[in-house]
C-alpha cells in the first residue's frame, strides 16, 4: 500500500502561532519587566542606563556557571559540586600565587584544576553508571571543598597583583569585562547546544539515552564533556569571583548549586531532562540578579532573597508541571 | 519451622565494618591513651548523638529512595525558634521547647514530602529549595542577631548537658529515637512497607500498598527528627545562630551511606546504622587526638564517603556477574 | 493422571474481547478453567495469552464478554480486588521485594499482626511462611532474603504467596523459562501437589514437555483468537503445534529472487556470558537470514551483542571477511552493521521529537562540519528518506509520538538508511503494526536485500520467516538448534527446533553442524 502519489513532504518549518505564544520564555520576560517596574519604585534613581550595565557585575560571577549546569541539567542528571569546584580551584590559585608562581599561570592552573574536577565527575559517572550523578557529585562537593580546606585552613589568601582586578572591575569598550565574557559565553553556549552536533546529541540525551546509545552516539564521551566543561566553567567563575573580592577562603561559593540550579530551572529547563532553550536561564539570571539588587535597594536582608530563590526554584517546577499538563491536554485535542 | 539462622554472607558488611572500627580505635588509642577514656568516651557519645538521630530520618528517606539536603536548614530554624521563644518566656518547660522544635520540623518535612509525594518532585529539587527557604528564614526571625547563652534559661540548655540514670540527656535521646525506630521499621506494618516502597515500587504498587502516603511520611519523620534534633543542638552549644548546622546534612547523609543505607532504596538496618555513626563520630573525635588538623576532617569525610558507595557497586557488579556465570546457557 | 474430567467448572471467559489503540489483542475467546485442574495454555508470541492473564488478574477490563467464577458472572476492576477472589498470577520475571525477606514477601500487604497496636507478629509469620515453604518442600527458611535466591526459588515464594492469600486459581505464566531440567522437575511436582490441594492451576507454556506432562487439558489461542480446548491425551504433540500455527501463509508477497553475493557476515561460535553460547552463522549480500526461536531464546541478546550494546565474551565475528571487533554501537556502524532495536518506543526513538531529527540521529556526523549542523542538508536528507519510505506524514516536523506503529517503525527504519551499511538486522520488525504496514515493511525489507544488504531478520512469526528469507537460523535457550534452508521446510520443523530439541548436550557438535548445515 505503498503511497507513490507523489505528495511532496514538507521540509521547511513553519510559523506556529500558538508555539510561538505558548512559550515560557514570555512568562520570564513578564517577570522580569514586573522586577523592574518594582525596582524603580523603589528607587527614584534606578531607572538609567548606568544601573543596567554595572549592576550585573556585581551577580553575574555564578552565571557562568549557569550555561554548562543547563547542559548538565537538560542531560537528566545535576552537579551539585560547582561551588566547591569554585572554591578549590580559587584557593588553589591563591595559594600556588603566594607561592611564588607568577599570575597569569596561577590563574591557568586555577582552570586546570577545575577542569580537572570536572573530568573526575564525570569520570565517576560514565563508569559507574549504578550510580547516580546526586550521589557522585555530593561526595566530591565535600571532598574537593574538604582539599580546600586543607590546603588552606580556615584562613584567607590574597594578595594579587593590581592587574587582577581588572577581571571583576575593569571595564571593555564601555561595559564591564564581566558583562563582556558573560555575553560572549552566553553566544557561545547557545550555539553549541542549539546549532551543534553536540548540543543535538545532548537534547537526545536528555530525552531517551537508550535510543541515542542505540544510534550509534558516544553516551560516555558526552557525559564526560559535559561535566568536564561544567568544571571549567566553574573554574572561570573562581577567576571572576577572587578578582571582584581581593581574596579567597575555602568557604567562598557555598551554596553556589542552589542559586545555580534554581536559574536554569526557573528558566524553563525540566529536571527530567531533555527540555530547554538558551534564552529562559539567560533571562532568569537577569530575573534572580536584579531581584536581589532591588530587594538591597529596599533594605530587606540577604536572606530574604534566599527565601525566594528557593521559592522561585519551586514555584518554577510545579508551574512547568502544570504548564506541561494543560500541553499534553491541548496536544490531545 | 527452621530458627533463624545466622548468615554470615548478610551480616559481612557490618561485621566489617565493626572490624574497621575495632582497628580505628586500636591505632588511635597507640597514639594517643587519652583516646579510650571514660570522659573521652562520654564526648564522643554526646557528639554523636544528634548525628545519630538525624540519621534514623535520613535512613528513612534514602529507603524511599528519596534524599534530604534541607535538614541542615531545618535544625538551625527550629533551633532558633525554640531559643527564641525560650528567650522570649523563660519559664518554659524544656519538654514543651523539645516538642515546638519537632512540630516545627515535622511541618517543614511535610512539605516537602507533599512536594516529593503528591507533586512528584524531584527530592533533590525539592529540598534544594527547602533548604534555602529555611535557612533563610531563620536569619529572618533572628534578624540576623545570634541568640547566645545568657539568654536561654538553665533548664532549656539541661536538656543537653543534664543528665538521666547517670547518661547524658542527648544519649538517654537519641537511645529514646532508636528503640522507637527500631520498633517502627522492624515491628510496625507501616515501617515494613516503607521498605517495600523502596525496594520495589511497582510491585508495591500493585499490591496496593500506599506509596504516596509512606514517602511522605518518611520526609514527615525526617522533619520532625531533624527539628527535634534543632533544640538539642542550641542546647548543646548554648547558642542558635542563622548559619547553624550549615551543611550538616552531608555529615549526616554520610553516616547513612557508611551504614550500609542504599543510596537506590529499599536497605538499611539501624544496626548498621549504628555503626556508621559511630565511625563518623570517631573519625571527629580522634583526628584532633593523632593531631590531624580539623581541616582534613571533610576531605577524610569525603573520600571515606566515596569508597563506601564505589566499594558498594563493585560488590554488586560481582555478585551479578556470578550469577550470570551460574545460568545454565 | 486425573479423574476431575466431569468435575464443575470453576471459572468461566465467555467471548472476551479486549481492543487496544489499533489493535485486537483478544476476540471473543473462551476459557474453561474447572476445580483442580492444571490447564495448559499454549499459543505462539502475540497470540493473546498475556492480554488474556491481565484480564483475569483484572489488571485490564475486557471491551466485552463476561467472566463467570463459581457460577456468578464477576468484574475485576484491580488486581487488589481479583487477588480477593482467589486468584493469584505469577510471573516470569518475579515481582518481588529483594531487599526484604523471604517471609516478608509472602505476607507484604497482608501481613500477621497480633495486639492491640497490630504489630508484626514475626514468630507467626515466620511460622506460618515455613508451613507454605515445607508444604512446597521448600528447602530454605523463611528469613533468607528474597534477593539471593534463585529464580526457582523465588518462583516458590511467590507460590507461597499465593497460598497466603488462599487463592484458588493460581496462574503461572512461563514459570519454567528461565528454568534448568531439574528446577523444572521440582515445579511440576510443586504444581502437581496443589492440584492435589484443590487449586486449580493455568499453566501457560512455551515448552511441549511442560504441557505433556502437568496438564490435564490444554487451550490453545492463535492471533487473538480462541482455537480449542483438548484433553492431553487426546492430542498429539504434533497436533498441537499445528493447532497453534496452522494459519494459512498466503504468499502475498512471493520470495523474490536476488542473486546472492559475497560473504558479508560470518560469526564464530559467538558467546556472552549466561545469554547465549556457540552461535555461528553466515551472511551474503543481497540475502535474508532469518533468526528465530521463542522470545528469550537469545536472538535479541546476539544481535545486540554484534552491534556492539552488550559487547561478546568468546567467539568472533567477520565482516566482509575481516575479524571485527565491536565493542560500541559505533564501531558497528563504522564497520556497515545497523541494527533496528526491538522495542522501537524506547530504544529506536525519541518520541518527542519530529520524525526529521529522529531520522538523522544516528549520522549526526554526516549532517555537520566541524561539529556544526548543517540543518538543511539534514531535513533534505530526512525529506528524501521520509518520501522513499513512504511514511505516511506531511511534514518532518510531525512528532513521532503523533505516528501509528507502523510509521513509526518506517521511521526507524530510515534512521538506519541514513548510515553506509553492509549488514541491516531487523529485530521484530513488524511487532505491533497493523496489517497495512506490515505489507509495506515487507516490501522495504525485501527492497533492501534487493539493494545487496544483507539482511537478518529477527522474528516469531512464521509466516515472515517462511515467505521473506533466504534461511532461518533456530534458536533455544541460548542456542542455535538448526540451521534450515526455507525452500526446503515448514513450520513445524521450525517449531520443533524452536520447542522441542534439546539443546543442552553435545551443544558443541550440535552448533558446528547447525553452522556447516544446510546452507
Amino acid at each position: 500500500m505503498a503511497d507513490d502519489t507523489g505528495i511532496r513532504i514538507d521540509i521547511r518549518k513553519r510559523w506556529n502561532w500558538r508555539e510561538f505564544f505558548f512559550q515560557w520564555e514570555w512568562l520570564l520576560v513578564l517577570i522580569f519587566l514586573g522586577v523592574h517596574v518594582v525596582n524603580s519604585f523603589l528607587s527614584p534613581y534606578y531607572l538609567n542606563l548606568d544601573t543596567f550595565i554595572s549592576t550585573p557585575s556585581t551577580f553575574l560571577d555564578k552565571s557562568f556557571i549557569v550555561f554548562p549546569m543547563m547542559f548538565v541539567i537538560v542531560l537528566g542528571m545535576i552537579d551539585i559540586s560547582v561551588g566547591s569546584i569554585v572554591a578549590l580551584s580559587a584557593v588553589i590559585m591563591a595559594v600556588s600565587f603566594n607561592a611564588g608562581l607568577p599570575m597569569p599561570a596561577a590563574m591557568l592552573l586555577c582552570l586546570a584544576v577545575a577542569t580537572t574536577a570536572g573530568m573526575i565527575n564525570g569520570f565517576l559517572i560514565t563508569k559507574f553508571k549504578e550510580l547516580s550523578s546526586v550521589i557522585v557529585t555530593l561526595s566530591t562537593m565535600i571532598i574537593y571543598r574538604g582539599i580546600a580546606y586543607i590546603i588552606l585552613g580556615d584562613q584567607a589568601s590574597g594578595r594579587f597583583p593590581e592587574w587582577y582586578s581588572f577581571l571583576g572591575w575593569g571595564r571593555l569598550f564601555g561595559l564591564p569585562f564581566v558583562v563582556v565574557c558573560f555575553i560572549l559565553c552566553a553566544v557561545i553556549f547557545g550555539l553549541i547546544l542549539h546549532k551543534t552536533r553536540f548540543g543535538r546529541s545532548v537534547f537526545g540525551m536528555g530525552n531517551n539515552g537508550l535510543t541515542c546509545r542505540y544510534s550509534g552516539i558516544n553516551t560516555d564521551r558526552i557525559t564526560f564533556l559535559v561535566f568536564m566543561i561544567t568544571g571549567f566553567m566553574a573554574g572561570l567563575t573562581a577567576l571572576f569571583l577572587t578578582s571582584r573580592m581581593g581574596s579567597t577562603r575555602p568557604n567562598v561559593a557555598q551554596g553556589y548549586e542552589l542559586e545555580v540550579i534554581a536559574m536554569v530551572v526557573l528558566g524553563g529547563v525540566s529536571t527530567t531532562g531533555g527540555v530547554g532553550r538558551i534564552a529562559g536561564p539567560i533571562l532568569a539570571i537577569f530575573i534572580i540578579g536584579f531581584l536581589g539588587y532591588g530587594m538591597g535597594l529596599a533594605n530587606i536582608q540577604a536572606p530574604a532573597v534566599l527565601v525566594v530563590i528557593g521559592l522561585l526554584l519551586i514555584l518554577s517546577v510545579l508551574a512547568m508541571r502544570v504548564r506541561f499538563k494543560i500541553r499534553k491536554k491541548s496536544a490531545a485535542v | 519451622m527452621a530458627a533463624r539462622k545466622f548468615v554470615l554472607n548478610e551480616n559481612l558488611r557490618e561485621l566489617g565494618l565493626l572490624m574497621f572500627i575495632i582497628a580505628l580505635s586500636a591505632g588511635v588509642q597507640a597514639r594517643n591513651p587519652v583516646f579510650l577514656t571514660v570522659s573521652n568516651l562520654t564526648s564522643l557519645f554526646t557528639n554523636t548523638a544528634i548525628l545519630a538521630i538525624l540519621a534514623v530520618g535520613m535512613t528513612l528517606v534514602l529507603i524511599t529512595r528519596g534524599i534530604d539536603l534541607s535538614i541542615g536548614a531545618t535544625i538551625a530554624f527550629a533551633g532558633m525558634v525554640s531559643s527564641l521563644t525560650v528567650a522570649a518566656y523563660p519559664t518554659i518547660s524544656p519538654a514543651l521547647s523539645l516538642l515546638q522544635g519537632t512540630l516545627i520540623g515535622a511541618f517543614i518535612g511535610s512539605i516537602i514530602g507533599l512536594l516529593v509525594a503528591r507533586f512528584n518532585v524531584l527530592p533533590i529539587i525539592a529540598t534544594l529549595g527547602l533548604m534555602n527557604i529555611v535557612r533563610g528564614l531563620t536569619f529572618m526571625v533572628s534578624g540576623g542577631k545570634w541568640v547566645s547563652s545568657y539568654q536561654m534559661s538553665t533548664g532549656f540548655k539541661a536538656i543537653a548537658t543534664g543528665k538521666t540514670l547517670g547518661l547524658n540527656n542527648l544519649v538517654v535521646i537519641a537511645i529514646l529515637v532508636y528503640a522507637l525506630a527500631w520498633y517502627f521499621m522492624n515491628h510496625t506494618r507501616t515501617g515494613r512497607r516503607i521498605y517495600a516502597v523502596g525496594s520495589n515500587p511497582e510491585a508495591a504498587a500493585i499490591s496496593g500498598i500506599p506509596k504516596k502516603r509512606l514517602v511522605f511520611l518518611a520526609y514527615a519523620l525526617m522533619g520532625a527528627l531533624a527539628g527535634l534534633a534543632g533544640v538539642l543542638w542550641v542546647a548543646k552549644f548554648a547558642s542558635a545562630q542563622g548559619d547553624t548546622a550549615m551543611g550538616y546534612e552531608l555529615q549526616v547523609i554520610a553516616a547513612c551511606i557508611l551504614g550500609g543505607v542504599s543510596i537506590s532504596g529499599g536497605v538499611g538496618r539501624l544496626s548498621g546504622l549504628i555503626l556508621g555513626t559511630v565511625l563518623l563520630g570517631i573519625l571527629n573525635n580522634a583526628l584532633p587526638l593523632i593531631n590531624v588538623s580539623p581541616f582534613w576532617q571533610m576531605g577524610i569525610q569525603g573520600i571515606t564517603v566515596l569508597a563506601a558507595v564505589l566499594t558498594n557497586v563493585m560488590v554488586k557488579r560481582n555478585t551479578d556477574r556470578n550469577a550470570l556465570r551460574r545460568r545454565a546457557i | 493422571m486425573s479423574n476431575n474430567d466431569e468435575s464443575e467448572s470453576l471459572l468461566e471467559l465467555r467471548h472476551i474481547t479486549k481492543i487496544f489503540p489499533g489493535v485486537k489483542a483478544l476476540d471473543e475467546v473462551h476459557f474453561e478453567l474447572r476445580r483442580g485442574e492444571i490447564h495448559g495454555l499454549m499459543g505462539e508470541n502475540g497470540a493473546g495469552k498475556s492480554t488474556f492473564i491481565k484480564i483475569i488478574t483484572g489488571v485490564h477490563s475486557p471491551e466485552a464478554g463476561e467472566i463467570i467464577l463459581d457460577g456468578k458472572p464477576v468484574e475485576f476492576k484491580t488486581p487488589v480486588e481479583a487477588q480477593k477472589a482467589g486468584v493469584a498470577a505469577i510471573y516470569q520475571h518475579v515481582t518481588c521485594y529483594p531487599d526484604l525477606t523471604v517471609a516478608e514477601n509472602i505476607f507484604m500487604g497482608h501481613e500477621k499482626t497480633s495486639g492491640f497496636m497490630k504489630r508484626i507478629d514475626w514468630k507467626a509469620t515466620h511460622a506460618e511462611a515455613q508451613r507454605l515453604l515445607d508444604q512446597l518442600d521448600a528447602k530454605f527458611s523463611s528469613y533468607e532474603r528474597m534477593g539471593g535466591l534463585s529464580v526457582a526459588r523465588q518462583q516458590i515464594v511467590e507460590i507461597a504467596k499465593a497460598l497466603s492469600t488462599q487463592a484458588r486459581i493460581i496462574i503461572m505464566d512461563e514459570p519454567t523459562a528461565a528454568l534448568t531440567q531439574h528446577e523444572s522437575e521440582e515445579l511440576y511436582r510443586i504444581t502437581e501437589g496443589l492440584r492435589e490441594g484443590g487449586v486449580s492451576v493455568i499453566f501457560i507454556s512455551h515448552r511441549m514437555e511442560d504441557i505433556q506432562r502437568l496438564a490435564d487439558r490444554v487451550t490453545v489461542f492463535r492471533d487473538a483468537r480462541y482455537i480449542g480446548t483438548w484433553p492431553i491425551g487426546e492430542i498429539s504433540q504434533d497436533k498441537l503445534i499445528v493447532a497453534m500455527v496452522g494459519r494459512e501463509i498466503s504468499k502475498m508477497f512471493p520470495k523474490r529472487h536476488i542473486r546472492l553475493g559475497e560473504e558479508v557476515l560470518r560469526v564464530e561460535n559467538l558467546t556472552r556470558v549466561g545469554f547465549f553460547r556457540d552461535v555461528s552463522f553466515t551472511l551474503r549480500r543481497g540475502e535474508i537470514l532469518a533468526l528465530t526461536g521463542l522470545v528469550g531464546a537469545g536472538r535479541t541478546e546476539v544481535c545486540e551483542s554484534i552491534y556492539g550494546v552488550f559487547p561478546w565474551d568468546a567467539g568472533r565475528v567477520f565482516v566482509a571477511g575481516k575479524p571485527a571487533t565491536v565493542r560500541t554501537p559505533m564501531d558497528a556502524l563504522a564497520l556497515g552493521i545497523g541494527y533496528l532495536p526491538e522495542d522501537r518506543q524506547k530504544q529506536g526513538l525519541i518520541l518527542d521529537w519530529a520524525i526529521g531529527k529522529n531520522i538523522t540521529l544516528p549520522s549526526l556526523g554526516k549532517y555537520s562540519r566541524l561539529g556544526w549542523m548543517d540543518e538543511k542538508a539534514e531535513n533534505a536528507a530526512a525529506g528524501t528518506l521520509t518520501e522513499k519510505l513512504s511514511v505516511k506524514t506531511k511534514s518532518i516536523f510531525t512528532r513521532a509520538s503523533a505516528m501509528s506503529g507502523g510509521n513509526q517503525q518506517k521511521v526507524v527504519v530510515a534512521k538506519i538508511l541514513t548510515n553506509e551499511l553492509k549488514v541491516i538486522i531487523l529485530d521484530e520488525p513488524t511487532k505491533g503494526v497493523d496489517v497495512a504496514a506490515k505489507a509495506a515493511i515487507y516490501e522495504i525489507i525485501g527492497d533492501l536485500a534487493e539493494q545487496g544488504y544483507g539482511v537478518i531478520l529477527v522474528s516469531s512469526e512464521m509466516p515472515e520467516v517462511l515467505e521473506l528469507s533466504d534461511r532461518i537460523v533456530v534458536m533455544k535457550e541460548g542456542r542455535v538448534t538448526a540451521c534450515l534452508d526455507t525452500a526446503a521446510t515448514n513450520q513445524e520443523e521450525i517449531l520443533h527446533a524452536a520447542m522441542v530439541i534439546d539443546v543442552a548436550h553435545d551443544s558443541a557438535a550440535r552448533s558446528g553442524e547447525a553452522y556447516h548445515g544446510r546452507a
